[in-house]
């Protein structure tokens, strides 16, 4: 886990500083959140532009979007809201919809599916570790960037542990069939947790015997050239061109 | 007479429940001695270690290494014997916490103000001496036990202690693993203190052994002597595996 995500190919988002990447998607995701749900037609441009870059990064649609179901119980209610709510109704087929509802609704499934893939295309070019650094870099507290990679370090090992401790309650002919089983299962996530903040001293405690003061080590910073920010600044620059482009075409 | 590597000097200490773990511990090892730390569970080993780099605060008595005394209150002071003492935890997975091999040995060094080329040359150095070279930009949980084993020893020599001290190195290695540790640790020219209860290890590594148990020094001799004595080592649950012979 932790490195699951990424995907090895030769392509230039993979190979593109991870901190640019970052702020090329973040602001990529401000200027799709900010478009107005009802500039239908910059979306489908937005759309387009997502595919092209993913395209690029050498990533298969395929994995794209089995990778992008993971929005699904977060959409789901932005899904019911059509069905709910006040004001102006119309009829599609055997629905009889609510028309702010559909729009509230289609905005967040649309915007969500954006930032989702944006996400995607920079985590499959990106490993977890570089990323890290990239936020290192834009100058997230040390304390977060530490923390996210222990627990990238560290995940593994946890699973681990879990996983053998179900081989032991299963040796033991224990099988989680109800609800009576539950207290078995807390328990073991109690253990498992008391083991875990167990582990953290030990490890904090070597850490101090190596002489830790508060600061990992980290690399010396070198300056992305211009070209490189040019190149990466065009994922969200493409979108502010179609937004401006739609939105001069629908004025007319 | 040169200042010995470590010396221990009545050296007591109560957990803060109350529960007392040393009674006035003396123990002296000079530069290059390679000293095995035996001792039945809950004897105070590892209270013993911790208090070796000031991870536990002096309460009574006092150590000193290379002369110089472990004071849990000066943090400068306790900077430099943190560098002088490199203590290899018993879970490898306690002691390799950086994302990959390399930025893991150059964890120490970079704490004591090594930079650049230095500490490139110092992560490069303690990775041959522990024949993982080749490992240098691997993720830590991708190696085998053994491996991650050999990697935390070289955590600690890339910060050239004065001494070097091993929680339990034989524990969970398969045969070969353990025999390559032992050939990598008697290549090293370190005094060494090893914490363990796999006496045949000990005998092979080190040429004296200390008892502790119960909070205090019950034995100091040659490890052969040690060894040999059925009843002291009966005396303080330690045993010989079955069929084996000094």
């Amino acid at each position: 886990m932790g490195e699951r995500l990424y995907l090895h190919r030769h392509s230039i988002v993979h190979e593109t500083a991870s901190y640019l990447k970052v702020v090329a998607a973040i602001a990529f995701i401000l200027v799709a959140v900010s478009t107005p749900i009802t500039n239908w037609q910059a979306f489908i441009g937005y759309f387009i532009w997502v595919l092209i870059v993913a395209a690029i990064a050498k990533i298969p649609f395929t994995l794209l979007f089995k990778r992008a179901l993971i929005e699904i119980p977060f959409i789901f209610f932005a899904i019911l809201m059509p069905f709910f709510g006040s004001g102006e109704r119309f009829v599609a087929g055997p629905f009889n919809l609510y028309r702010e509802g559909l729009i509230a609704g289609a905005g967040i499934v649309v915007k969500g599916t954006l930032g989702v893939l944006t996400a995607i295309i920079l985590s499959t070019s990106t490993t977890a570790r570089e990323i890290l650094r990239g936020l290192e870099r834009l100058r997230l507290p040390a304390l977060m960037v530490q923390i996210a990679s222990f627990m990238l370090r560290y995940v593994n090992v946890v699973n681990d542990e879990m996983e053998r401790m179900k081989v032991a309650r299963d040796s033991r002919g224990f099988e989680a069939t109800g609800l009576k089983h539950w207290r078995v299962l807390a328990t073991a996530a109690g253990a498992l947790f008391i083991r875990s903040y167990e582990r953290g001293e030990r490890v904090h405690l070597s850490m101090l015997s190596r002489g830790y003061e508060g600061v990992l080590p980290h690399d010396e910073v070198e300056k992305s050239k211009a070209s490189s920010w040019f190149m990466v600044l065009m994922y969200p620059f493409v979108a502010v061109v179609i937004l401006v482009v739609t939105t001069l075409i629908g004025n007319q | 007479m040169t200042t010995p590597s470590l010396e221990i000097k009545e050296l007591a200490f109560a957990y803060p429940d109350g529960n007392q773990a040393l009674f006035g511990v003396n123990l002296s090892i000079n530069k290059g001695e390679r000293v095995a730390l035996l001792g039945p569970n809950g004897a105070g080993k590892t209270t013993l270690v911790m208090h070796m780099n000031g991870i536990h605060p002096t309460a009574q008595g006092s150590v000193r290494i290379a002369g110089e005394l472990v004071d849990a209150k000066n943090k400068e002071s306790l900077k430099k014997i943190r560098s002088k003492v490199g203590i290899v935890f018993q879970d490898p997975d306690d002691q390799l916490f950086m994302p990959t091999v390399g930025e893991d040995i150059a964890f120490g060094p970079y704490n004591m103000g090594k930079r650049g080329a230095e500490l490139e040359a110092l992560v490069n150095e303690a990775l041959e001496l522990v024949g993982m070279a080749e490992f240098k930009d691997r993720p830590p949980h991708h190696l085998s036990f053994g491996q991650r084993r050999r990697v935390a020893v070289a955590t600690v020599l890339a910060m050239k202690p004065e001494i070097l001290v091993l929680d339990e190195p034989s524990s969970n290695l398969d045969p070969a693993s353990r025999r390559e540790l032992a050939d990598i640790l008697r290549s090293l020219d370190i005094t060494m203190v090893m914490v363990t209860h796999d006496l045949p290890y000990a005998s092979e590594l080190c040429e004296r052994a200390v008892i502790l148990n119960g909070g205090v020094i019950v034995a100091d001799d040659s490890t052969r002597n040690i060894l040999t004595n059925k009843a002291l080592l009966a005396a303080n649950r330690l045993e010989l595996p079955v069929g084996f012979t000094i």
